[in-house]
């Protein structure tokens, strides 16, 4: 190896995040303990426990308000909640401040609800900034070609990574945000409401999209979402947020056996009747649809 | 300490050359021997990955690019590798990240032509905005329950009330400035009682107003053109409309009602603290007694030097409302653009403020006022 390439090796030696380890091998890639989240008075979380399984992915539900959102940032670290341990990746994320965890922030992709593009650059610059940010040494050649093949991974066509954000549709946006959270193949994706505000068609082809880049890509994805379909077809198991705690953490099958009223209106409610209906003709077309009458008990 | 992925290159039986890579491909290990595979000449008939523990995307692409390139084959991948080299291998990932940009040449051109018909475009847009707040004005003028305000009186406190520390405090210090320096000159000819005739006709007719319509166009203007182009941005505008309310009417009209009333009350409070400053530094350098210094303003200031000031004010404060309201409105696609329109706010109100006044001192010398 030539000694130009001898130099690039130590100076990106000398870089910050030098320590990379390889990925995670524990059970639990997150794990949240008797965690407080409060603003002011009102209390949002209170002894919220939570495991997530490596390789899973995790629906998690709740009513609107009962934050879901708040848990997606603590477990991010972008709130500080005033209580509790929250441990990602086997670091533990409430006691890390910025430098320390930052070899930890590139092993985690991020969507958020809007998507939050950085509205002046394109797609592709988008997703180059993460790159740029944590792999100096990578050059521009090979950047620019992984920025446009995780676009055309996230399931958008190839001429939209030279558009701004503002020239996309909504849901085109959701798929441009997630090209920007898998650009350095993160072991952990974070998805607030993909589905939201997307069209039937469009919310099956997101939720499909997530199954396979989560197959291909051994991600553990944490889901937050209202959409019972999205829960039906791709969530492993199904976290649900009431009372300030995650009350359950199962199947739908089992939650469903629960006698919580609110798990029960949720997933019994002609929406989450359908939803269920809708996947029970998928797997089992021969048997029967569940009889009508007993979910209104 | 990190492991980086590293190749060999060697011969099989048939003398072909096999690229042997070795080490994790993964984003965080790859961008070294990526230089050098870039760098890499010669043929290459097999790339052999059965020696690489771990692979991800980047690494998938890396292995893919090079079969692409040099029409090799491909030996030794693990199901996963397989998988991932499918799914990236859909992108044909040439090309650029960068926006549409055109040569040079061609892009200097359209500068220009852009430049010329936004000038064009932006007196026909300046044009509707001043049609639609006339005729917001008329439907408010008829029917005058419309007007909301609530809406002035808490623009009024922004613009005003809230200003007045920040504008006593600045007219004061040119105050002092004003007399201090005007008596150093004054002095050479004797003449340093003159300085009273400085400070107040100077405070009153020119700088208490002008000084006051900068500040407030920095401190009002501002804010005008960045909420509102934020509303803009957000929708909310749309959604004032779709629910009948005319944002000129609940937006634009109470701030120019509160711009209108304000700068003449801030003008003369400002001009009043420069004389006060003045008198202040005058009763230090010049040994004028404060309480002389203030009833000599009143002498020697003829009372339409007060009627200069106090005209020019609530145009000045008309220009800056409307210049801040119209670039806040012209705000569409992205947040950058509510940072340049509120610059061009402050820049045009400032600009076009210091052009009436030039007009208006002219003016005033001319009808005999001087």
């Amino acid at each position: 190896m030539s000694d130009d390439l001898e130099d690039i090796r130590e100076d990106v030696a000398d870089a910050a995040h030098n320590r990379m380890p390889g990925p995670y091998k524990g059970d639990y890639p997150i794990v949240v303990e008797g965690v407080r989240n409060a603003f002011g008075d009102s209390v949002i979380h209170d002894n919220l426990s939570l495991k997530v399984r490596r390789g899973e992915i995790i629906g998690v539900v709740g009513g609107s308000g009962t934050g879901k959102s708040v848990l997606m940032r603590s477990i991010i670290g972008l709130q500080v909640p005033t209580a509790g341990r929250i441990e990602v990746l086997g670091e533990d994320i409430t006691a890390a401040r910025d430098d320390a965890d930052i070899d930890i922030r590139s092993r985690w992709g991020v969507l958020f609800q809007g998507g939050a593009l950085f509205s002046t650059l394109t797609v592709a610059e988008n997703v180059e900034v993460p790159l740029r940010e944590f792999y100096p040494e990578i050059s521009d050649e090979l950047r620019r070609e992984i920025a446009r093949f995780k676009v055309v991974l996230s399931g958008l066509p190839e001429d939209a990574a030279n558009k701004y954000p503002a020239e996309l549709s909504g849901g085109m946006k959701k798929r441009a945000g997630l090209a920007r959270a898998l650009a350095l193949d993160p072991e952990l994706l974070f998805l607030d409401e993909p589905t939201a505000g997307l069209d039937p068609i469009g919310a099956a082809a997101f939720d499909a999209l997530t199954r396979e880049l989560q197959d291909t890509l051994g991600l553990t994805v944490f889901l937050i979402t209202h959409d019972l379909d999205t829960l039906h077809e791709i969530c492993d198991r199904v976290a649900v947020i009431a009372d300030r705690q995650v009350i359950a953490v199962d199947t739908i099958d089992n939650l469903l056996k629960l006698d919580h009223p609110w798990i029960q209106e949720y997933f019994n409610g002609p929406r989450g009747r359908a939803a269920h209906a809708a996947q029970e003709r998928i797997v089992r077309p021969d048997k029967k649809m569940d009889n009508p009458g007993k979910a209104g008990d | 300490m990190r492991v980086w992925a590293d190749f060999t290159l060697e011969q099989d039986d048939a003398g072909r050359t096999v690229l042997a890579l070795t080490g994790p491909l993964t984003v965080s290990s790859i961008g070294v021997v990526d230089h050098a595979l870039r760098d890499h000449a010669g043929e290459i008939a097999q790339v052999d990955i059965s020696a690489v523990p771990e692979i991800d995307t980047v690494g998938a692409w890396t292995v893919w690019r090079l079969l692409r390139e040099h029409g090799a084959q491909l030996t030794g991948a693990s199901d996963q590798a397989e998988r991932l080299i499918a799914a990236v291998s859909k992108s044909s990932g040439d090309g650029h990240t960068a926006g549409p940009r055109l040569p040079p040449v061609t892009r200097t051109f359209q500068g220009v032509g852009h430049q010329v018909s936004s000038w064009g475009q932006g007196t026909v847009h300046i044009v509707s905005f001043l049609g639609a707040v006339l005729t917001a004005w008329w439907g408010i003028l008829r029917s005058p329950a419309r007007m909301r305000w609530l809406a002035v009186v808490r623009q009024a406190e922004l613009v005003g009330i809230s200003a007045l520390g920040i504008v006593g405090l600045m007219s004061f210090l040119v105050g002092i400035v004003i007399a201090q320096q005007g008596a150093v000159q004054l002095e050479q000819f004797g003449a340093e009682m003159l300085t009273v005739n400085l400070t107040g006709r100077i405070a009153l007719r020119e700088l208490g107003v002008l000084m006051t319509a900068i500040m407030v166009a920095g401190r009002s203007g501002s804010s005008f053109a960045a909420q509102v182009g934020t509303m803009k941005l957000t929708e909310e505008i749309d959604a004032m409309r779709t629910i009948g309310v005319s944002p000129v009417e609940a937006l634009v009209i109470p701030r120019i009602l509160a711009a209108v009333v304000m700068m003449p009350l801030l003008g003369f409070y400002a001009a009043m603290a420069a004389i006060v400053g003045g008198a202040f530094i005058s009763s230090f350098t010049l040994g004028i007694p404060f309480m002389t210094f203030i009833l000599r303003v009143q002498e020697v200031v003829p009372i339409h030097d007060v009627w200069v000031g106090l005209v020019k004010a609530p145009f000045f404060g008309l220009i800056i409302a409307m210049a801040g309201c119209y670039q806040g409105m012209q705000v569409k696609a992205n947040a950058e653009e509510v940072g340049l329109r509120t610059t061009m706010a402050v820049v045009q109100a400032i600009f076009m403020v210091i052009v009436l006044d030039a007009f208006f001192a002219v003016f005033f010398t001319e009808v005999g006022w001087g």
